[in-house]
């Protein structure tokens, strides 16, 4: 594709080690790669802990771990998961992504960009030296005052690891946010966003008014513990439910941080391979932007039976966020509906998302309801409900990301076969290791002790979740195994793979250094989409076409379309003229300001 | 007209042009500077919130606010008085800065941002110069009760901040002595202003909180 003159500086850019290249590089893509690898590293890493965890709970009794090794372990497993793989995927993804789905050629500012993500392996780093220091962090990821006030050195890193990964994740956010707002290509307007960009939107708003306030609360621990301030001692005049407020005050906006990515990256897909446009664009920005705006109001429902927060209007805030999340559902599934189906990886990985992330939506709707909390506070309900939708909605969300955007990134196609194999074993093994731990947290089995009583039947639903767990780990062996695999194949894959919509599959596979030659003007939500069909066909299929009608000859032609090959007797200049009205309408000032139609052909 | 032909060009290399599309609205950099001013607001809206939890528990327990002892520290002297009177001055001669170099006067820019950095740092020193006299002549430490830990948490980290602005006056006064500012071409400047203001507006918060509020 590359038709552009270089300029004549260009020529003296001198090729550097492939080293020295990835430790330097500010270009998005890489720093997006670098971002999910290290990120897939730590999920490996916190992976090993979990295993651990379920090795030990999975009888009665104490055999393999001592208590105080066990508080570790589910301390850095939960720190790990959350700040050093969900939260850096979402964000490698986004790096990687957004640019290119908003025509941009980088992020805003490209070194803070390199910046924010060298400051996420340093945050491991810290964060893993506890154990090199006499002990990691033992207070849980939630870090309670006053026990976390106690306790060795592994704190102090565990504290500031956290500032360093909170600081990454806002300089991130404000690039998110700069490249959002600024860098959009002509046409491009806010509503006309694909929904990943729209939930990388809302997500950078949350990470940047909620992180801050979790830093200025590590600070104060920090002064706690080192200096002898009095923040959370009651001794000093101190409160150490103050430290769950600032704690929750980013804790909740923080779950949508690590949902809202994967909502966004299930609504890329879905469409996609449903083969129809996505139902209800306008009422999903609009649920994203109000689950993003309540996330903001409901951090006490973490707080009930404290005593010190004002219950109904805490639980009335949290069914209130089940309204938006209700919409998104019913779009997913209107989208689908008398769609044609597509049931590869990133479609099956989309749907399991959509069932299981309503099993743990419909699990914190139930800890909503004041006196049901009060019954299952602290126990394996909670953990149920948490790795519900974080393990089916973050992870089963990154890996259908994972398997959608593969080829674009790297120019190969994933092994399908291995693909839904693993998606059968995550599937089932999610279910297994985390459907019993609701019965277990009803029957009051209390979360984080390294032992429990022999109880009827705890001991076979603790042996099951084990299993679960177990199968969820041997369902990372076929990606690694099919990653190794595709990645020593030649690059095959064909730009637009899935015959997508989005401007990410009108560059090649993979995209060049600088992402664009051209862009398609975009006068939708689906610019390639109309590229590749005509004005006239978008319009069309965008209506509710049923079987049967005349649109339908259209939609059984679009998988086999190809990029810049539009159909017979759809030429856009013809139906802007004659045949629908909306389309001329909607044309002039739509039309971008550099459009300048190229004459030659490409390839 | 084939679509191919419906093709965008993107211009790669454009003067005032960011990734091939034009610049319209706010500069890219000063939304930055803007966006990370947002999150400082929440840093501290999270250190007030300690404050006033703090505040709340000692009032819901009887207990006078601020703790009993501390007249010297509640009764604002004058090293407090005149510090504030200087940052939000030191405000004033960095909006002058701003005005003068959107004027394309360069040389009335650098003065301005001489003065502005020379309060700075005064403002700093009769900061240390107060904790100074707090920690040695009256024995108030961060490790005094619940207040002396809100009170040089918030001023501790409030200085930082004024540190940092002192130190990113200090560059675009470097770069304007080297004349790379003009009318049209200032970012810089109206970045470090804006997050001036910034720190001189938390610091009149702070001000009548910790020493008026009772």
């Amino acid at each position: 594709m590359a038709t552009t003159t270089l300029a004549p500086r260009a020529a003296t850019y001198r090729q550097r080690s492939w080293l020295y290249e990835w430790l330097t590089t500010t270009d998005h893509k890489k720093i997006g790669a670098l971002y999910i690898t290290t990120a897939f590293l730590f999920f490996l890493l916190g992976g090993v802990f979990a295993l651990l965890i379920r090795t030990e709970l999975a009888v009665p009794g104490i055999q393999l771990i001592d208590p105080e090794t066990y508080n570790q372990l589910f301390t850095i497993h939960g720190t790990t998961m959350i700040f050093l793989f969900v939260m850096p995927m979402m964000t490698g993804l986004a790096n990687y992504i957004v640019p290119l789905q908003i025509g941009a050629a980088d992020m805003a500012f490209p070194r803070i960009n390199a910046l924010s993500y060298w400051m996420v392996p340093l945050g491991g780093i810290l964060l893993f030296s506890g154990y090199a220091v006499g002990g990691a962090a033992n207070a849980g990821w939630t870090g309670y005052a006053p026990l976390s006030a106690q306790g060795g050195a592994g704190l102090d890193l565990w504290l500031m690891s956290l500032v360093l990964l909170g600081m990454s994740s806002v300089l991130g956010a404000i690039n998110f946010l700069a490249t959002i707002f600024k860098m959009r290509a002509p046409g491009l307007t806010l509503m006309r966003m694909p929904m990943f960009v729209w939930n990388t939107l809302v997500t950078s708003v949350l990470l940047l008014f909620a992180v801050p306030v979790l830093t200025a609360g590590l600070m104060m621990l920090f002064i706690d513990r080192n200096y002898g301030g009095g923040f959370f001692d009651p001794a000093l005049g101190g409160n150490p439910i103050l430290w769950q407020h600032v704690f929750w005050f980013f804790g909740h906006p923080e779950v949508y941080i690590l949902i809202l990515p994967a909502f966004g990256i299930v609504t890329e897909i879905l469409p996609v391979f449903s083969r129809k446009p996505l139902f209800g664009y306008k009422a999903f920005v609009f649920a994203t932007a109000s689950i993003g705006a309540l996330g903001f109001s409901v951090w006490a429902h973490h707080m009930f039976t404290t005593g010190a927060v004002f219950l109904p209007f805490f639980s009335f805030f949290t069914f209130l966020i089940a309204v938006p999340t209700g919409i998104k559902f019913f779009n997913w599934l209107a989208t689908m509906w008398r769609g044609q189906l597509r049931l590869d990886t990133p479609m099956l990985y989309a749907i399991g998302f959509i069932a299981l992330f309503l099993i743990g939506g419909l699990d914190g709707a139930f800890l909503a309801v004041v006196p049901f909390d009060f019954h299952v506070q602290d126990t394996y309900w909670v953990v149920s409900h948490l790795h519900y939708v974080l393990v089916a909605g973050s992870v089963f969300g990154i890996f259908a990301g994972l398997f959608y955007w593969f080829p674009k990134m790297t120019g190969r196609m994933l092994d399908e076969r291995l693909g839904k194999f693993q998606w059968l074993l995550l599937f089932v093994g999610t279910n297994l290791a985390f459907f019993p731990q609701h019965l277990l947290g009803l029957d009051g089995m209390i979360r984080r002790i390294v032992d429990y009583n022999n109880n009827p039947g705890w001991t076979e639903w603790n042996f099951l979740s084990t299993i679960g767990a177990f199968m969820i780990a041997v369902s990372v062996l076929p990606f690694l195994w099919n990653v190794f695999v595709t990645l020593r194949q030649p690059k095959t894959a064909p730009d637009d793979p899935w015959d997508g919509n989005t401007l990410e599959w009108a560059t090649t596979s993979p995209p060049p250094p600088y992402n664009f030659d051209a862009l398609p003007p975009v006068r939708s939500e689906r610019p390639l989409f109309d590229l590749k069909h005509g004005a006239v066909a978008a319009h069309a299929v965008a209506l509710p076409a049923q079987r049967g009608e005349t649109h339908d000859e259209t939609r059984a032609d679009a998988p086999e379309e190809v990029l810049g090959e539009p159909i017979e007797g759809h030429e856009p200049q013809v139906a802007a003229g004659e045949e629908t009205p909306q389309v001329s309408e909607a044309a002039p000032d739509a039309l971008p300001h550099e459009e300048r139609p190229r004459t030659e052909p490409k390839k | 007209m084939t679509a191919d032909s419906q093709l965008v060009q993107v211009a790669h290399v454009e003067e005032d042009s960011h990734a091939g599309h034009p610049q319209q609205g706010v500069n890219t950099a000063l939304l930055g500077m803007l966006l990370f001013i947002g999150s400082e607001v929440m840093f501290f809206a999270g250190l007030f919130a300690a404050y006033f939890n703090a505040r709340a528990s000692a009032l819901s327990l009887g207990q006078p606010w601020p703790p009993e002892g501390l007249g010297h520290i509640i009764e604002p002297g004058l090293i407090p008085i005149v510090a504030t009177i200087i940052l939000v001055l030191s405000s004033g001669s960095m909006q002058w800065a701003l005005w003068r170099i959107r004027k394309g006067d360069r040389t009335g820019m650098n003065r301005a941002l001489g003065v502005t950095l020379l309060m700075g740092i005064v403002f700093l020193g009769m900061q240390a110069y107060d904790y100074y006299e707090l920690l040695v002549h009256y024995g108030f430490g961060i490790n005094s009760g619940i207040y002396g830990t809100l009170f040089y948490t918030m001023t501790g980290f409030h200085g930082a901040h004024v540190f940092g602005g002192v130190i990113g006056i200090a560059i675009i006064l470097l770069r304007g002595v080297a004349g790379q500012f003009s009318a049209r071409h200032h970012v810089a400047v109206e970045a470090v202003s804006a997050y001036w203001h910034f720190v001189d507006i938390v610091w009149i918060g702070l001000f009548f909180t910790l020493y008026f509020l009772k």
